[in-house]
């Protein structure tokens, strides 16, 4: 069962194809471009490039899955409204994914000897994405937003001794945790494998709503004599 | 043979828009729109409105394609409002076209807002005699163009140095105590009033005004000079007559609107004006245009209030006009554009 991925959770934008079966799940072709600045253009040529790549047609898919954040809301929209819009089009099934848990899952099968791990990703204004797993990739706790060492106590809590992920790597200073090179950003294949599941299932679709995680910057009204100064 | 089938996709500022549209016979134009959400802000969110595009997406989608009774794979192109606009709003509906456009094997068009403002006309009135002067006022924009060919080039004659016109509106509305957006409460208030009641100041229309800013438009002082008046009343203890400042106010405006898109036409040789954008629903701006042009025997076309507010089958209508006059549709990797030139009406191949 052929299957679409998109991820534009982090700076990574991600597309790629898979092919679920009962045996487990094959990458078939994936591109990915790091630009934080620059989902919006790189997106939909990724995903005609892994479709010729294959030589699959975009009705071959029966799904679309969709990396739901958290990250940076603009770039995050972007994949969102591609899956969602094709899903439509394709008349086919779209499942979310939290994006953390995809690095999570990626990066506790890789090393089960290293116990619970934190994800984070870069959530912009100093601060990270974040999420606790324990080895298997269940998550522990999360998804949250906050600063680097608003984390220190919740990873000491759960035992924490490494850390994954962009966000990890650029406060690494802060976290006083190992920092493993990889997984930087959410793994295409964990991606599918977490939905893996519902795809067999032929599950009712799902809305993709974005984990946003913080409220919208919204100035509140000025009082109208502020339209003298 | 029949028309192409074009769907156009509006999501530039707090609409969510979906149009369809064969050649110039428009089959839906579904909206969904997040104005109640920014109400409270007196103004337009960026945040809040990218959010509710995504959630209203699919949905609109699904309206639209009822109204028309067609699948979205009997479309032949889609069209996206590429800029200029809010970026992350924009965003949205281009990363939505580009999905519909890869499932469906269809070309996409990334087209100018401003240029679709103008080109929905042709789906009421017909083709658009060209060279034409277009007036587009709204909250988000205020701009006289040239029109010499409206599929591929459009030449700003001029735009606000400040406060969009509409943006004036919903100030002045703020100030009287008129909800949010000011446009229709202020219509209706200044029924009731005066027009030449309060000699408010009209900008850039003095003789020292002509050589840089002979097409431009200024609004930002008139907004301060009647929060002026109104500060002075209450400050007398006086009540604030609203139908008298509001009827004052909208003259203002509208009188260097009209004033300043009949010059144009003077001045470019050009008898055929174009008006389109919200504040083009104003029925003290209609009335002026269509005395002043009368007067000067000049064409006046202005679209049903619907068709003037953002939309999507004002996208659509340009996407038809592009495909007809055999433009190349945009690639893929099309970017959104907030700034978006108005010289670009599409984003090229
Ligand atoms: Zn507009």
């Amino acid at each position: 069962m052929r299957v679409l991925v998109l991820d534009s959770a982090t700076p990574a934008v991600t597309a790629a194809l898979a092919e679920i079966s009962l045996g487990g799940v094959a990458l078939l072709a994936q591109r990915r471009t790091v630009d934080a600045r620059a989902h919006g253009e790189l997106l939909a040529p990724e995903v005609e490039a892994v479709l010729r790549e294959t030589g699959a047609r975009v009705r071959d898919l029966v799904a679309i899955v969709a990396g739901l954040g958290p990250g940076p809301f603009t770039g995050l929209r972007v994949g969102l409204a591609t899956a969602a819009s094709m899903g439509q089009a394709l008349d086919v099934p779209t499942y979310g994914v939290c994006s953390l848990d995809a690095i999570g899952l990626a990066a506790t099968s890789a090393d089960a000897d290293a116990g619970p791990v934190l994800v984070a990703t870069d959530a912009r204004r100093r601060e990270i994405y974040w999420a606790v797993y324990e080895v298997g990739g269940a998550r522990l706790f999360g998804p949250a937003v906050g600063r680097p060492d608003d984390v220190l106590d919740a990873v000491a809590r759960l035992g924490v001794r490494w850390a994954v992920g962009e966000g990890a790597q650029r406060y690494a200073d802060l976290l006083d945790l190992t920092v493993a090179d990889e997984p930087r950003y959410p793994p295409p294949a964990a991606l599918v494998a977490l939905a893996s599941d519902r795809v067999l299932a032929a599950a009712p679709s799902e809305r993709l709503t974005p984990l946003y995680l913080r409220r919208p910057d919204a100035v509140a009204p000025r009082a109208p004599k502020a339209v003298l100064r | 043979m029949s028309e192409p089938l074009i769907l156009g996709i509006e999501t530039s500022c707090d609409e969510t828009g979906i149009g369809i549209v064969r050649g110039r016979t428009l089959l839906a134009d579904a909206l969904a729109s997040s104005v109640d959400e920014h109400a409270r802000f007196g103004g337009v969110v960026p945040e809040v409105a990218s959010r509710a595009h995504l959630e209203a997406i699919v949905p609109t989608m699904s309206r639209a394609l009822t109204d028309a009774g067609i699948a979205l794979r009997d479309v032949d192109a889609i069209a996206v409002t590429a800029g200029p606009g809010l970026a992350g709003a924009l965003l949205v509906g281009v990363a939505a076209a580009k999905g519909y456009a890869v499932a469906i094997e269809k070309p996409i068009y990334g087209v100018n807002h401003l240029a679709a403002h103008v080109a929905v006309d042709t789906l009421e009135h017909g083709p658009l005699p060209e060279p034409a002067v277009a007036l587009l006022v709204s909250g988000g924009h205020s701009s006289l163009l040239l029109v010499d060919d409206l599929a591929r080039g459009v030449r700003p004659l001029g735009g606000t140095i400040d406060d969009a016109a509409g943006e004036a509106f919903d100030k002045v509305a703020r100030l009287l105590g008129l909800p949010f957006p000011g446009g229709p409460p202020i219509d209706r208030a200044a029924r009731d009033g005066d027009p030449a009641s309060i000699a408010f100041p009209r900008g850039l229309t003095a003789p020292r005004d002509q050589a840089d800013h002979r097409f431009d438009f200024s609004f930002s002082g008139l907004k301060t000079a009647v929060a002026r008046w109104v500060e002075a009343r209450e400050r007398a203890g006086e009540p604030v007559p609203v139908a008298q400042v509001a009827a004052s106010f909208q003259e203002a405006v509208c009188d260097v609107l009209t004033a300043k898109a009949v010059a144009a036409c003077d001045e470019n040789g050009v008898d055929m004006l174009v008006i389109g954008g919200g504040v083009a629903a104003n029925s003290r701006l209609r009335a002026l245009a269509v005395r002043r042009c009368a007067q000067r025997g000049i064409a006046l076309r202005i679209p049903r209030p619907r068709l003037c507010t953002d939309n999507g089958a004002m996208v659509a209508a340009l996407g038809s006009h592009l495909a007809a006059a055999g433009v190349a549709p945009s690639r893929l990797d099309l970017p959104a554009d907030s700034a978006m030139p108005l010289a670009m009406v599409s984003v090229p191949g």
